[in-house]
């Protein structure tokens, strides 16, 4: 009590000394925590929680990719039938389903859903899983044809027991492409294969795929807007 | 006229200049609320911008809902998700059918295209057809069964139409009647025909509102027999229309008529060796067909009569300086002639016309004569007549009504209703439960085309069969199984039925083949009719059709028409016709009665005025509108509303001129009053909206101008040079798209404004939005005047998007939400917009759109399914318009990537282009020297609208061309 009389009877100064340190703190502090929230939203943002990469849904059969793909080795045409005719790859009927799954494992209990959806002729509802927003078209046949390979954009199916997606699919990943395409073109007849590995030299076949397929770099709103 | 007054003008309003019009043009997207006109103070700016930032902040915060995918059970073969399946079949407007196309999505019909193999459409449709795909999912169809108003069920109704029958059986089916429409199917004439062989004492009786009963009359008059008339427009030099609207919907064969006659005009355009088509129309009112006429003599629909009297005199008996010329122009075009008569006209004008166009020696060339295309062509208003004698002498104890509506539409002297009140047992079958439905006993829901097996013959004779895209999303039944119910085999299906019929009538043992070749192209091949020599038509004295018009006491004239967009009452219920400005006045959601200025100011009315029109005794009131080039002491009034039991787009709204319609009266009549009730009554007018003032928008010149001055459409002040501009020119390496529209080939149907708005999911806003100018339709069609106001010529223009080159919407946007292509486009995209409208104020051709409420039905479950899945459906607060149709380009671009080819000219088909009838619009790529547009583009009448801006428009114009008579020009 004294000393802060003593104090403002000498007019001693109105801020203590460790108010400039303070000061000098709370700046840079202020700083951090905008550049830590801007951060954080990225982080959020580009996240799984919102972007669901590596987030596996749930769905009425617990359909393995590794086993059928990996295992199995059967072709990605095999189910997804118009993925090189039309601007959606398709899901197989039950009917493809129960191809073989009316011979082996054909009284499995996990597989009840898909027998009773032949039973009943009500179709299976599976979750999707890469969901574009509704006004962005997507062709696939057109990808495909270009030397796009399946794996480019859904990653490694052979290896997920349970499908989840492994890009955001947000437009600035698809325009990384769309703007330089020849980093991801593969040959035509490795579209399907899972284990393509792009070789060293990928910007000189890229550029020659590029040239040989008449790729263009098609980054014009309408592309995909419409 | 004054020098100041515009060479071309849109109302009368405009031609006036007045104060109001100035108002309202000046404000682009007028009668905003008034509270964005209040001085709002800065800090409820403020307050308001803050928490409209939050709001839209919180509202984007939305994860993404979670989708499933939901694969078939067992695929069918054909059928490749995400690409379309097109399906012939075939759409019939009262009786005459037309080959169409159906788009399918995953079974799902979303657009109608027109039938390249079918002749009455080689791939062009009208805007009905387009919009039939609307009726099929709408809410207000009827969807069940009922008795006496209540649900009840297929079975009960059976049990009760067959006990019915069973009745009328003991006296052999006395006092059993069927009324349908026209019926031109063989398969249900065969159905209902057998059905008589075995009840002869039932009568079948037919009706249709808008039919073409003077022409069946006219002809029974001439050759003593029905026969059907063709015409062949692109072998005509002269055409002489008396009030036939033929380029309209209204004539069957009218698609065909119009691509017959814009190829003759396009061709006459481009080659000067190919002598231009000259068409005179004598008619009472404005039409599609008078725009396209060289001549147009304004007279009253009685006066047509007159008008034909005397050509009927011959060369130098006839009164008139008129019809001086036409006979001699006639006279120098023997065989490559063509006199038409309008569906409406008397019978006996319908007679003479026969006549002369024997004696000019056309038949055979211009006019082919074949068998009637109805199944059993009869008189159909002495049928109706004979029907309401019967059913109000009790004689008629069952009628079954098969579709149609004629407690709404009969003639009102008739007094069908008080009539149908003492029929025992009422049964309606009909695609809405109409007003008819409401006083019957039954009601059964009927299968829409796109729904039903039937089939259906066409202007020439050329069957089609009709085949289902979708399964009756209603439980609905056609005709034909509803005959199967009297023919004691409910459970047979219509396709059995029509399989059956074809399969009876085949020789040969091919069948099948033959059945699936009949499916696949939509036409069954070689069944159109065989040309047929009449005999001579029967002398026609003058005096007995100039006594048609003479005998008219003179005074007041009414006439009866389909309404040009939502026709005799049928497809009053779709919205997308509502809105459809109807070409003469541009008016949307009403009718109007048409009078000209003079009659107004004589009878002291003007437009918005609501006028009581009394004809023998019976009263309708409607709101007035002044037509230019309506004849005087002439009024016109349309069909089609003041519908009560419609649904929610069309109940309540116009007025019901069937009401004042009388037998002896059908199409017009004399005698009428008329008493000006009050004013004030507002229309939802598009005419004003989207104005590119007085800068020359549309032009047009003779024949003998235009060799003169083969520039005329692009004078030297309009032209700007290639390289000004700030900027570099961009250089279009790949594909440069452009469109050319031909004016002198666009009758101003409307149908290219329908396809657009099904393709590109266009939603409507209502009658108080449009009247705000807030109507959403990318594709409009401008309508203009240019002479007196009292006979003015019409034009029509229809303005897209012109996709400038150096567009002007592009530099104004803050949020780059339309910018260009590198293929030349001008791109909107809706998930950048952020609804600022400065790209539309600074469009000087006003054709963006703007959604200022969630126009879109995103509620309506079953509205979903006519949606175009290729197309985004646009929310609140976004600008929209012309693509060009990108998903097409898109598509066939993808197509031709795929094969390892460029595309090719003609792959890419805008959804206007592939509607229009006349051929107008023509898109493709500029880059290709050898493409039809670069080829159009290259022609002396190409100009750009406002090309002087330097605005560099991709869509360009031809100019139209006139052909009057040196002999009757004017002055």
């Amino acid at each position: 009590m004294s000393a802060l009389v003593t104090g403002l009877r000498s007019m001693a100064q109105i801020f203590h000394r460790s108010s400039n340190s303070l000061a000098k703190i709370s700046i840079v502090a202020v700083l951090m925590l905008l550049g830590g929230t801007v951060w954080a939203a990225y982080k959020i943002n580009a996240g799984s929680f919102i972007t669901d990469v590596e987030v596996a849904r749930e769905q009425p059969v617990p359909f393995s990719h590794k086993h059928h793909v990996g295992d199995d080795g059967i072709d990605c045409r095999y189910c997804h039938t118009s993925v090189e005719t039309s601007s959606f790859a398709g899901l197989p009927p039950t009917e493809t389903c129960m191809g073989c799954h009316s011979q082996i494992w054909a009284n499995a209990e996990v597989l009840e859903p898909v027998r009773a959806s032949f039973r009943t002729g009500k179709s299976l509802e599976w979750t999707r899983i890469h969901d574009l927003p509704d006004f962005v078209y997507f062709n696939h046949s057109i990808h495909v044809n270009k030397g796009i390979g399946c794996s480019t954009c859904h990653g490694r199916v052979d290896q997920m027991p349970l499908t989840y997606k492994v890009n955001t699919l947000y437009m600035q990943w698809c325009i990384e492409c769309h703007r330089n395409p020849a980093q991801y073109v593969r040959p035509r007849d490795q579209v399907f294969s899972m284990t393509y590995q792009y070789p060293e030299n990928q910007s000189e076949l890229g550029a020659r795929l590029v040239k040989e397929y008449k790729i263009q770099s098609l980054t014009d709103c309408v592309t995909c807007h419409r | 006229m004054k020098s100041d007054e515009p060479l071309y003008w849109r109302s009368l309003e405009e031609l006036a200049s007045t104060d109001d019009f100035r108002a309202f043009v000046e404000d682009e997207f007028p009668n905003r609320t008034p509270d964005w006109n209040d001085p709002e103070s800065r800090r409820g700016f403020l307050r308001v911008m803050g928490a409209s930032i939050l709001l839209v902040g919180a509202s984007a915060c939305t994860r993404q809902p979670k989708e499933v995918i939901v694969p078939y059970v067992r695929q069918p073969e054909e059928l490749i998700p995400g690409n379309p399946l097109f399906y012939a079949t075939a759409m019939s407007v009262a009786g005459i059918a037309t080959g169409v196309l159906a788009e399918s999505h995953l079974g799902r019909p979303t657009k109608i295209e027109g039938n390249p193999e079918h002749p009455a459409s080689l791939g062009a449709t009208d805007a009905a057809m387009q919009a039939s795909v609307l009726t099929l999912y709408d809410p207000d169809r009827s969807q069940t069964v009922t008795r006496n108003g209540s649900i009840s069920g297929w079975g009960s109704f059976i049990t009760a139409l067959v006990g019915a029958r069973d009745v009328a059986g003991l006296k052999k089916g006395l006092g059993f009647r069927i009324l349908t429409g026209t019926v031109t199917s063989p398969t249900l004439a065969t159905q209902i025909q057998n059905f008589l062989a075995e009840f002869p004492a039932a009568k079948w009786h037919q009706y249709d509102p808008c039919g073409r009963h003077s022409v069946r009359s006219g002809a029974m008059a001439a050759f003593g027999k029905p026969l059907n008339t063709i015409y062949r427009f692109d072998r005509a030099d002269v055409i002489v229309s008396l009030d036939a609207d033929f380029l309209s919907s209204t004539v069957p064969g009218s698609l065909r008529y119009a691509r017959d006659y814009s190829t003759r005009r396009r061709a006459a355009a481009e080659n000067p060796n190919v002598a231009p088509p000259r068409l005179y129309i004598a008619e009472n009112a404005p039409s599609v067909t008078g725009s396209m006429a060289d001549h147009h003599f304004r007279m009253t629909a009685a006066g047509v009569a007159g008008f034909t009297a005397d050509l009927a005199r011959g060369g130098t008996g006839a009164a008139s300086p008129e019809a001086r010329g036409v006979l001699k122009d006639l006279e120098a075009h023997r065989g490559s002639s063509i006199v038409i008569a309008g569906e409406h006209q008397a019978p006996q004008v319908h007679a003479f016309v026969h006549a002369i166009n024997q004696a000019l020696g056309n038949v055979g060339k211009t006019v082919i004569y074949t068998d009637p295309v109805e199944a059993n062509p009869l008189d159909e208003i002495s049928s109706i007549v004979d029907l309401v004698k019967d059913m109000r002498d009790g004689a008629v104890e069952t009628l079954l009504i098969l579709g149609g509506n004629p407690v709404y539409d009969a003639p009102a002297d008739l007094s069908f209703l008080d009539a149908l009140k003492r029929v025992k047992l009422r049964v309606h079958s009909g695609l809405y439960s109409n007003e008819t439905a409401a006083w019957c006993h039954w009601h059964v829901p009927e299968a829409h085309y796109l729904e039903s097996w039937s089939d259906g013959r066409a202007y020439d004779g050329t069957a089609s069969i009709v085949q289902p895209l979708i399964m009756p999303l209603y439980g609905g039944k056609t005709a034909h199984e509803v005959m199967n119910i009297l023919a004691n085999r409910a459970d047979q299906s219509a396709h059995d039925t029509v399989r059956g019929y074809w399969q009876a009538n085949h020789k040969g043992d091919d069948f099948d083949d033959f059945w699936q070749i009949s499916l696949h192209d939509g036409v069954i091949a070689g069944t159109s009719f065989p040309e047929k020599l009449p005999p001579a038509a029967k002398a026609i004295d003058p005096a007995a059709i100039a006594s048609l018009g003479a005998t008219a006491p003179a005074g007041l004239e009414i006439v009866f028409r389909p309404d040009p967009c939502v026709g005799d009452g049928t497809l009053s219920n779709n919205a997308w016709l509502q809105e459809m400005p109807k070409p003469q006045n541009k008016m949307t959601w009403d009718n109007a009665v048409w009078i000209s200025s003079k009659s107004a100011e004589h009878y002291g009315v003007t437009t918005g005025d609501v006028v009581e029109i009394e004809l023998k005794g019976r009263k309708v009131a409607g709101p007035v509108w002044i037509m230019p080039g309506q004849a005087d002491e002439s009024l016109t009034i349309h069909f089609g509303y003041g519908r009560t039991r419609a649904g929610k787009v069309a109940d309540g709204i116009g007025f019901d001129a069937y009401t004042l319609r009388p037998t002896d009266a059908l199409w017009q009549g004399t005698g009428v009053s008329i008493r000006r009730k009050s004013d004030g009554y507002k229309f939802a007018n598009t005419q004003h909206t989207q104005t590119m003032e007085e800068r020359d928008p549309f032009r047009a010149a003779t024949y003998a101008e235009f060799h003169k001055d083969p520039e005329f459409a692009r004078p030297e002040e309009k032209r700007v040079a290639k390289d000004l501009s700030l900027f570099p020119l961009w250089e279009y390496k790949q594909h440069k798209w452009g469109m050319s529209i031909d004016l002198n080939s666009c009758t101003g149907c409307n149908a290219c404004t329908i396809a657009c708005q099904s393709e590109n999911n266009i939603p409507v806003v209502g009658k108080e939005e449009v009247a705000k100018g807030r109507h959403m339709n990318w594709l409009r069609v401008d309508r203009y005047f240019k002479g007196p106001l009292e006979d003015p010529e019409m034009y029509f223009q229809p303005v897209p998007c012109m996709h400038c080159e150096d567009a002007l919407c592009e530099l104004v946007c803050p949020v780059a939400a339309t910018v260009h292509s590198a293929e030349g486009l001008n791109e909107m995209v809706y998930n950048r917009c952020v609804g600022t409208r400065y790209c539309s104020n600074n469009c000087p051709y006003k054709v963006r759109r703007f959604n200022f409420f969630l126009y879109a039905d995103w509620n309506t479950e079953s509205l979903f399914g006519v949606r175009n899945p290729d197309v985004s459906v646009r929310s609140r607060g976004v600008m929209e318009k012309c693509s060009y149709c990108i998903q097409r380009i898109n598509s066939a671009k993808i197509d031709a990537e795929k094969q390892d080819r460029p595309v090719k000219d003609g792959d890419i088909v805008t959804a206007c282009q592939q509607a229009c009838p006349a051929q107008a619009i023509v898109f493709g790529d500029l880059n290709n020297p050898n493409s039809r547009v670069a080829k159009l583009k290259r022609q002396q009448r190409d100009y750009g609208l406002l090309e002087e801006l330097n605005t560099r428009p991709r869509t360009t114009y031809l100019a139209r061309l006139r052909n009057p008579n040196p002999d009757l020009e004017k002055g």
